[in-house]
């Protein structure tokens, strides 16, 4: 029994905290409302919509290529892969053949602009727990990346660069070298990372047995990506259901043990090293020329019925669902959104924590809250 | 003795010199440089970007208190420390031994804080 | 000899000569805050692989003044649910204590602009602890919640690490058989031996807890910028939020200077001028805070409770008898 826990004798009142939307940890215009006591939080509640634009909706009035450019604004942090989860979806339905050479470059811009978005996440993850300089430390690789997109694609952020049935544009001369030559400096500058962020005390200290669920909870809350396997189950589906050429390379799906903020920080790192070792295959085995457009007809029909696939985003399963009556525009289009579904857990994880934690824990989930709000 | 004084009206130099500057800067040459425009939106205090609900002036957690106590106590004695460390050359053995006793009467108070969980946060 | 006037008897010149040492120290010290300020930003930029500052004047020198002239300048927002007149006072409290322990570091061998106090390490501490009210009333007084949290929060930490501090002061104050910074000093250099080495355990501890006082990371939690968004400051403007700017690293200063006189031996070193070794072992100090910054993350609120009573506490208590039983051995 300790002094404080004599409620009768000291009453003290709880306060309603406001977190975001404009705060400067919230990533975007999130708002999340805590009861506090103390320090400690009582209870917290989401508060979404503040970046919603109506993605969904607005696609019904499009042909599937228009669509395109509205998926890089989803999760603008990885637009390339949500380009391809778009395409890849028509592409099924149609029943489309990809030439080699674009669905090799579109598995090269996927993994780096995983590795480009997980390296934000490391830095602002760091910046949240109170670290400055791993935050600016990402931006050199991650510029040298958006650098490269630009180069391939003519955008450093929404990118627009696939197309139903393959790119829009070849990889123009030298790029691919570039890319080989990025790979290794990746690799030495993540040990960098490793050693700087992974072996501080203070870090591990913050981020260790915080923020914990299991296997269960996880998939009871639809939860996919890093989210999911820092619980230790091994869902990816690069490897569980092959998608594009993924079954061509060689890489594994590192998990977690203890679904702790830890293990998913820990994630983000080794993911980005079996990006590079995809990128490395790919580089290896793109054919040296040919096409990047497969044969499309001019305007595309899909035909009525309705399709799902999911590829594996950068933070876990981002699907398109559509549902199309024939024409050139979807009836329906419904996004999976994996950083919308990772969210839904946080209350509960929040219950009973202290403010600083809230950081931690909400930082480990990686939100975009363009995806979030769509 | 002389010294003595000498270094305590200095301090007192510092002490008003200290207040001075704040008080001339923010009262005295402040009012004529900066605008003062104020409206009901600028004067809501901040909250995230919302309306501020409720109100900061809460009876506030106890928790704090608790290591403030603890502070006084801790203070309290650094402050017998130090007469004592300046005079420990000439008071020699008794006086180690006596401060000694002292030190493990609070030694025991720490330990009954630590049992108590008063040093917890949670 | 300059600082012989202090030893004699009240004249109209010897309170002139307080009055221009007092002065003096101010300007320095506004100087060395603008400069601590610029060279802050500069080195953990460069520590970062970016230029930091350079646009304002020649390699950007002229930075800080162009803030503290837009501090100036900036529209006083007083909040209209803050308590008026605690919020005005605040930056006040916060500000003047951190001056005023400046009156008693030997900056030189004689004293030449400050105060020889008898008590002087006693005197440090005592005075810096205002400091806490005004942080305190300034959290409190703004009627916001994250100023309310970071107040509560400021309070707690530096009320936390003054128990260690003040411990580890009292081995050099043991070693030297005085109070007063500059027989400590004196002490050091007539002994040979910077008391860092006899003190190291001390050391060490008043270095957490001298960072910790000074509210820096990675024990910056009442400013924490991602979770109080600025802790207590919140929501002053302008210039009163430059004083408690002014005060942070007029603190820094301060405690670099303690840190130097009493386990560094303070102005005493080969060749060069006092003031000098004066200057560059404060600079280390200081030059260490950044480095800290640029690399450590920031500790959570209970673990940096956790820290201070039950590591540090405990350290600074062992170190203190050891140090004392030594010299009891030694006599």
């Amino acid at each position: 029994m300790s002094l404080i826990d004599e409620k009768d004798q000291v009453r003290t009142e709880e306060m309603l905290l406001n977190v975001g939307p404009q705060h400067p940890s919230t990533h975007g215009v999130f708002r999340l409302v805590v009861k506090i006591s103390g320090e400690t939080i009582l209870d917290a509640e989401p508060v979404i919509g503040y970046l919603h634009r109506g993605t969904e909706k607005l696609a019904e009035n499009l042909q599937y290529t228009q669509i395109i450019p509205y998926t890089d604004r989803l999760d603008y942090l990885a637009a390339m892969l949500n380009n391809y989860a778009l395409c890849h979806t028509v592409e099924q339905a149609l029943g489309l053949e990809i030439p080699e050479r674009a669905e090799y470059l579109r598995v090269i811009v996927m993994e780096m602009n995983r590795i480009a978005s997980h390296l934000l996440f490391i830095g602002t993850y760091l910046l949240d727990l109170g670290a400055m300089s791993p935050f600016l430390y990402v931006f050199a690789e991650r510029e040298q990346i958006v650098q490269m997109f630009n180069e391939i694609c003519g955008a450093r952020l929404t990118y627009n660069y696939m197309r139903i049935g393959g790119v829009k544009w070849d990889a123009p001369p030298g790029w691919l070298d570039k890319v080989r030559a990025f790979v290794p400096h990746m690799r030495e500058r993540l040990k960098m990372y490793d050693d700087l962020i992974t072996g501080n005390e203070i870090f591990l200290n913050r981020v260790r047995g915080i923020g914990k669920y299991d296997t269960e909870t996880a998939l009871a809350h639809g939860m996919s990506g890093i989210n999911l396997r820092c619980t230790g189950l091994a869902w990816d589906l690069r490897r569980k259901k092959p998608y594009s050429l993924y079954d061509r390379f060689d890489f594994s799906i590192p998990v977690g043990q203890n679904g702790d903020c830890f293990d998913r920080y820990y994630l983000h790192l080794l993911e980005m090293r079996e990006s590079l070792k995809i990128i490395e295959q790919a580089l290896e085995q793109i054919p040296d020329s040919g096409p990047v457009l497969g044969k499309v007809p001019k305007l595309i029909r899909v035909p009525a019925g309705e399709y799902y696939s999911g590829i594996e985003g950068a933070r876990g399963e981002l699907g398109f669902y559509i549902v199309s009556d024939g024409k050139d525009k979807p009836y329906r289009l419904k996004i999976r959104k994996p950083s919308f579904l990772n969210l839904q857990l946080l209350p509960q994880l929040l219950r009973g924590q202290n403010m600083a934690n809230l950081i931690a824990i909400l930082g480990a989930v990686d939100i975009v809250l363009g995806e979030v709000d769509a | 003795m002389q010294s003595y004084w000498h270094a305590y009206l200095f301090v007192v130099v510092f002490a008003v010199l200290g207040v001075l500057l704040p008080v001339g800067a923010l009262w005295g040459i402040g009012p004529l440089l900066r605008p003062n425009r104020p409206t009901a939106g600028k004067q809501t205090t901040y909250e995230s970007g919302v309306d501020p609900f409720g109100d900061a002036h809460v009876r506030y957690n106890a928790r704090y208190y608790l290591f403030a106590l603890m502070f006084v106590v801790f203070d309290v004695e650094t402050l017998f420390l130090y007469p004592w460390a300046v005079s420990l050359k000439k008071l020699g053995l008794f006086a180690f031994a006596e401060m000694v006793l002292f030190l493990i009467l609070l030694v025991i108070g720490w330990v009954y804080a630590w049992r108590k969980k008063v040093l917890e946060w949670n | 000899m300059w600082g012989a006037w202090q030893t004699q008897p009240l004249t109209l010149a010897h309170t002139l000569a307080m009055l221009v040492g007092a002065v003096v120290i101010l300007l320095i010290t506004l100087g060395v805050v603008t400069y601590t300020i610029l060279a802050e930003r500069k080195v953990i930029g460069w520590m970062q692989w970016r230029i930091g500052p350079n646009r304002v004047g020649p390699l950007g020198l002229l930075q800080t003044v162009a803030d503290v002239i837009k501090l100036l300048i900036k529209e006083d927002v007083i909040p209209a649910g803050a308590d008026r007149p605690l919020f005005l006072l605040a930056p006040i409290i916060a500000f003047v204590p951190s001056f005023m322990v400046l009156a008693v570091l030997p900056f030189t061998m004689h004293h030449v602009f400050t105060a020889n106090l008898a008590i002087g390490v006693l005197y440090y501490l005592g005075v810096s602890a205002i400091t806490i009210h005004g942080v305190m009333l300034g959290g409190w007084a703004s009627n916001n919640k994250y100023a309310l949290i970071g107040g509560m929060r400021s309070a707690a930490q530096m009320l936390s690490y003054e128990v260690p501090l003040g411990l580890t002061l009292v081995g050099p104050v043991l070693l030297a058989g005085s109070m007063n910074i500059n027989e400590i000093v004196q002490a050091q250099a007539k002994a040979g031996m910077w008391y860092v080495v006899p003190q190291i355990l001390g050391f060490l501890v008043f270095l957490v807890a001298a960072t910790a006082e000074l509210n820096r990371t990675p024990f910056d939690l009442p400013e924490a910028e991602s979770e109080l968004v600025a802790g207590y400051h919140v929501e002053y403007t302008g210039f009163r939020f430059a004083f408690f700017m002014l005060a942070e690293y007029v603190y820094v200063f301060a405690m670099g200077s303690l840190c130097a006189a009493l386990f560094f031996g303070g102005w005493s070193g080969p060749l060069l001028p006092g003031w000098l070794w004066f200057a560059l072992k404060v600079t280390a100090f200081i030059f260490f805070q950044f480095w800290v910054r640029a690399t450590m993350p920031r500790l959570r609120v209970d673990q940096l409770m956790t820290l201070s009573w039950k590591l540090l506490l405990p350290l600074a208590l062992i170190n203190l008898v050891i140090t004392a039983g030594i010299k009891v051995l030694l006599h």
